[in-house]
């Protein structure tokens, strides 16, 4: 099967800034696809050229098998992307955006699923009101929508929920997921870290401009052995055998991390033993953000 | 072809949702020139013999506006795109850089048809204009216009900000149309500037279109013409070839 996407040793100079250094990338059909990394890591250039906004300095790029230069008018037909700008047109009104946007995509008699996606994106009491009168949360749904008016085999987010309410989110997520179901390819950039652990099944992680990880979400997310427990203890000595499973310590609370959850028996037996009792405890999960910040270093922000 | 349309359309929608500023406010402006030229030197210039000056600046004026209106109609929808991020979705579409190029350059000369035609016909109600060939009003008032646009899309992609748009209008279209012959006949003036006026394709187009009235002229329409095809060529060479490349839009 030919993959959604491919992106064979893409570089990307601007002037004397290297914003991508030899990527390389094949995202399946049928995937939902997370590309991580800390502003400046190059995720948008690499979006940019996949849509032919950015003309890559070497290398190339294929969308659905064809090439987004010298095939760029099938190329763009298979893909929609949602650009990370809160961008519109002022002068027409949610119905006519998404009408015109249509027309561009040679696409005539799109009412139906015009209709279809202005009430799944919660849109129909706004369809006939101007953009500029639109809040920002409402804005970028219809950013969405002008992304899947054609409905594209691939769809790209980026960064969609960056400055949007939780119910939206909420909806919007429900919606792509349902679109992935039905087949769409989705290729999501986000800083929230949590969602791209809910929905994405691989992930690449980008770092200056190259994939420095590129892994399944649940291979990343086991590749951090242990659990670790949150404790606040009340005052008093704490054991050695306890003291020497502490991994890090803040505000009177200390993180300790164990193999297996068989092990916190014993550490509740010794702190038990040693009469300190346990005011909270916590237990984490190992998370995506965790493996994100053991690989490239930073926070996502 | 459907995608060409929709632009096409986009384009004439956008000014004719802004018409009070984007036709009636020109319109205006051309008929003040007409008012106060006409008042102060009608006593005093005669051009062509026999055709009252005011008669004879009408034809002008009429191109001049149309000129002005198609340039600003492809440069200000472009530069307002730009700023605002909306070309985006221009950008991400399947449209070719021929079809753009068709789309903005037709809008322009919708919307200077309609600002020329609105001015021709307030003069008709006032004024006894000939009119001696359609055909080469018709020609003249399509391909300057299409010129216009053209050039309009290049200084749109050209300028980042708007203050250099309005540098290149003001700079550069302003002094071309004011010095092109609307208001006198180029054989009035001093050999050195009639030289030179030679070199302003403006002057060809007012000088064609004005012929299409009075079937006088200063030089040949077949000349003006041929001049006027051959810089409509090159500037739509120039503007497809910025489009093809994504100069300054596809970075």
């Amino acid at each position: 099967m030919t993959p959604a996407v491919e992106v064979n040793q893409v570089k990307k100079r601007f002037g004397t800034l290297i914003a991508l250094e030899g990527v390389d990338l094949q995202i399946d059909q049928g995937e939902f696809f997370g590309l991580l990394g800390p502003n400046g890591a190059g995720k948008t250039t690499l979006i940019h050229i996949l849509a032919g906004l950015t003309i890559a300095s070497s290398g190339n790029a294929r969308v659905m098998g064809h090439d987004v230069v010298t095939g760029y008018q099938e190329a763009r037909r298979l893909l929609g992307v949602v650009p990370q700008e809160l961008v519109f047109d002022p002068f027409f009104t949610v119905r006519e955006t998404l009408v015109i946007q249509s027309g561009y995509y040679g696409l005539k008699k799109n009412d139906s699923w015009i209709d279809e996606i202005i009430h799944r994106l919660d849109l129909t009491e706004k369809a006939n009101t101007n953009m500029r009168a639109l809040s920002g949360g409402m804005k970028r749904r219809v950013l969405v929508a002008q992304a899947l008016v054609h409905k594209p085999p691939v769809i790209v987010l980026d960064e969609p929920t960056a400055g949007v309410d939780v119910e939206l989110r909420q909806g919007l997520w429900r919606f792509i997921k349902e679109l992935n179901r039905d087949g769409h390819t989705i290729v999501l950039t986000t800083h929230y870290l949590d969602e791209a652990e809910a929905l994405c099944n691989r992930v690449a992680m980008l770092k200056q401009g190259k994939i420095v990880a590129l892994d399944s979400t649940q291979n990343f997310i086991n590749s951090i052995s242990g659990i670790s427990i949150r404790l606040r203890l009340s005052p008093g000595p704490i054991p050695v055998s306890i003291e020497s499973l502490i991994s890090s310590r803040s505000e009177g609370y200390c993180i300790l991390t164990v193999k297996e959850y068989s092990e916190i028996e014993q550490v509740l037996g010794t702190l038990r033993k040693a009469e300190l009792q346990v005011l909270e405890m916590k237990l984490m999960q190992p998370d995506l953000e965790e493996v994100f910040i053991k690989i490239v270093g930073s926070k996502s922000d | 072809m459907i995608g060409f349309y929709t632009l096409f359309n986009k384009e004439v929608q956008r000014f004719w949702k802004v018409s009070l500023q984007t036709i009636l406010a020109p319109m205006l402006t051309t008929l003040l020139y007409l008012l106060i030229f006409s008042h102060v030197l009608e006593e005093h210039v005669q051009i062509y013999p026999g055709v009252p000056y005011t008669v004879f600046l009408i034809p002008g004026l009429v191109m001049m506006a149309v000129l002005q209106n198609a340039f600003a109609n492809s440069s200000s929808s472009l530069i307002q795109s730009r700023v605002t991020g909306n070309i985006v979705f221009v950008l991400l579409s399947p449209l070719s850089y021929r079809e753009i190029f068709l789309a903005y350059v037709l809008a322009s000369v919708v919307r200077a048809a309609v600002v020329g035609m609105g001015v021709y016909l307030v003069t008709w109600c006032f004024f006894d204009v000939p009119l001696r060939s359609l055909s080469w009003v018709f020609l003249f008032a399509l391909l300057g216009s299409a010129f216009l646009g053209a050039l309009g899309i290049i200084a749109g992609i050209w300028a980042e900000k708007f203050d250099q748009l309005a540098a290149f209008q003001n700079f550069i279209i302003l002094p071309l149309t004011f010095l092109s012959g609307v208001f006198y006949s180029i054989h009035s003036l001093p050999p050195f500037w009639q030289g030179l006026s030679q070199f302003n394709p403006f002057f060809y187009m007012i000088d064609g279109f004005r012929y299409g009235f009075f079937g006088v002229s200063d030089v040949s329409p077949y000349l003006s013409f041929g001049i006027v095809v051959t810089c409509f060529m090159a500037v739509s060479w120039l503007t497809l070839r910025m489009l093809r490349t994504g100069y300054k839009l596809r970075h």
